[in-house]
């Protein structure tokens, strides 16, 4: 840890400021000086914090317009040389296959995880039949075991459906895994539609099929979007599932690997080429989707999650 | 669909709604998780269709495998130090940021900035564990290319010509991964207590800023008593994750799968990987994933008892 002398420097210099600056409405100058002391003590701790969140982050960055050489001379050097072309390489080095093969697994794997979560967490949350709470702590208890119990069976248990390095194998794998987290969630979100409108409903004539579709989706669109946000992110960046199951079982067959999977093997690859500009590259093209997505659902993510978490 | 549903009543409804996500969900998850139990009784190789029934030697050979132990020793050492350090962590900065700042009318509230604070802090959590990896490779690069090397040299801390190999050293490779650990963990629990601490009622806090609370008593006595919960939740789940630990030592330290230097790195995981995948003793490495369940267990049962208290409402 390098922090202590950025912090105790941090009161002398900040401490003036922060009283003129944090016009905070109805702020009582000078109420509490140790308070206002303290206060600037571990504002810097969270400044501090929030540096070391960032930095890495953006050196990494930076990293990917550096030339080999000055990645291994310093770290701290500034690029010298500003060329995109790490990014290309990157691209063509097969980042931009695994990117399309992510892309590929994710657009079914999601509406279909989203689809079952919800007909699963529906019936298990609103019609009380023998069994129902079996079933639902079946689902849940899944999220409690590591994932690693079940990989060896799992491997084989895709291997005799015909299904490994395939996308649909991986499709469903990702479907099934996802069902503790989607149906908790979900479960917990159709109780709070109000029963009235189901009643309305099937007095007009609707079928429960059809009051799923037309009536409840519709109405649990904010749950599902919070959900949603957390199986994109979720699936994206799985590395251990397409590590096992998404291998070339011949040297005849294609690469399929996932993103994650990619920028690992390119890790290796690198390593040995020493063209560290083009992993750092690979890395960033990995970084920035995931970050746009958060950023522009950061309210959703942050409710969703603690919503999810704190039942 | 409907009107076939609509015929059969209520329970072809719930009977097809539950058939698909259900026979994906016992043909992926549970029943892999079951046959487990079975072949960890078995020396089965993986490659050849049949195998021998050997009780529990597999059990017994685990006892006696070093590698195993070493791994199972770091597990436990992780085990303590994640939850420990990234919930402190997170309770400070979430107190920091719902309830540090002081002085104003309303009494309690966040310090300036602390939108930004939650926003940022919780960006590790939408990297990839592969991002991770590389960036932490990067960072903890042994040559001065290294940021953490290239930062303490510039600092004049290190020598430049002995820069620190910091995921070769056998003493410092443990808790180099935990730092990413925790790097990585921290803005999750903070959103997680943030959520908690909000849903605390701002009169209590104001009771106990009339009572002439200080900030640490107000803490201590008011906010993580009724924060209780949470960081119970926080420890099995962080438990959970220290148990796991794939990823980031498999890809971050040397060897096959991980695991070194000598071993110093091994997580069970990484054992029960290489076991599976390449030295193809299935069954053996299917007993290690019972061993991991029922640690997992035994633990979670032990942080929900050990953390017990009567439980605050408000």
């Amino acid at each position: 840890m390098t922090t202590p002398s950025t912090v105790i420097k941090a009161p002398g210099e900040q401490a003036p400021e922060r009283s003129g600056a944090t016009g905070r409405p109805g702020k009582r100058e000078g109420r509490r000086s140790e308070g206002t002391t303290l206060n600037v003590f571990s504002h810097g701790f969270l400044v501090v914090w929030a540096i070391m969140i960032v930095l890495p982050l953006l050196w990494l960055a930076l990293g990917a317009f550096k030339t080999d050489a000055q990645i291994g001379g310093s770290a701290l050097s500034w690029p010298s040389n500003w060329h995109f072309d790490a990014f290309g390489r990157a691209w063509t080095k097969g980042i931009g296959g695994y990117f399309a093969n992510t892309l590929i697994v994710l657009v079914f794997s999601v509406p279909l995880t989203m689809l079952f979560g919800s007909m699963a967490a529906y019936v298990l949350a609103r019609y009380p039949f023998t069994g129902n709470r079996l079933i639902y702590y079946f689902f849940v208890s899944g999220a409690m075991f590591p994932v690693f119990l079940a990989l060896v069976p799992l491997f084989f248990m895709v291997k005799r459906f015909d299904m490994l390095n395939t996308y649909q194998g991986l499709v469903l794998v990702y479907v099934a895994y996802s069902m503790p987290f989607t149906v908790f969630f979900m479960h917990s979100f159709f109780r709070t539609l109000p029963t009235a409108i189901h009643e309305a409903a099937v007095i007009d004539g609707a079928s429960d099929t059809r009051i799923f579709f037309q009536v409840m989706l519709p109405m649990a669109k904010p749950g599902l979007i919070s959900v949603g946000i957390f199986n994109v992110l979720g699936q994206w960046n799985q590395y251990i599932l397409p590590a096992v199951l998404m291998q070339p079982q011949s040297s005849a067959d294609p690469e399929r690997y996932m993103l994650t999977q990619g920028l690992i093997q390119l890790q290796y690859q690198m390593g040995y080429e020493t063209d560290l500009p083009v992993l750092f590259a690979g890395a960033t093209i990995a970084m920035v989707p995931m970050l746009v997505v958060y950023l522009s659902f950061q309210r959703q993510i942050q409710a969703g999650l603690t919503s999810a978490t704190l039942k | 669909m409907s009107h076939v549903a609509q015929g059969r009543g209520k329970y072809g409804f719930i009977a097809g709604f539950l058939f698909a996500p259900l026979a994906l969900y016992l043909t992926f998850v549970i029943w892999p998780y079951v046959q487990t139990f079975g072949y960890s009784f078995t020396n089965w190789t993986g490659q050849s269709p049949t195998f021998d029934f050997v009780g529990t030697d597999n059990y017994a050979a685990l006892l006696k495998d070093e590698v195993f132990r070493g791994a199972l020793w770091h597990n436990l050492l992780l085990l303590v130090f994640v939850p420990l350090v990234t919930i402190l962590l997170a309770l400070f900065f979430a107190f920091m940021v719902n309830a540090g700042g002081r002085g104003g009318a309303g009494g309690v509230q966040g310090v300036g900035g602390s939108r930004f604070y939650k926003v940022v802090y919780f960006f590790p959590q939408v990297l990839s564990l592969a991002i991770l990896s590389v960036l932490f490779g990067a960072i903890y690069r042994s040559d001065e290319g290294g940021l953490l090397n290239g930062f303490l040299t510039g600092l004049g801390l290190i020598d430049a010509n002995h820069p620190v190999e910091w995921l070769n050293e056998p003493n410092l490779v443990l808790w180099c991964l935990l730092l990413v650990v925790v790097w990585h963990g921290v803005g999750f629990y903070l959103v997680l207590f943030s959520a908690a601490m909000q849903s605390v009622p701002k009169d209590v806090y104001e009771a106990a800023l009339l009572d002439g609370a200080g900030r640490a008593q107000t803490f201590f006595k008011v906010t993580l008593p009724l924060l209780w919960d949470s960081v119970q939740t926080s420890a099995v789940y962080l438990g959970i994750a220290a148990m796991d630990m794939f990823v980031l030592v498999s890809t971050m330290t040397s060897g096959q799968f991980g695991g070194g230097p000598d071993h110093h790195s091994e997580v069970m995981s990484t054992v029960l990987m290489r076991n599976f995948l390449y030295f193809g003793k299935s069954g053996y490495a299917c007993a290690m994933g019972v061993v991991m369940l029922a640690l997992t267990m035994i633990l979670s049962v032990i942080t929900l008892r050990a953390t017990r208290r009567e439980r605050i409402e408000f």
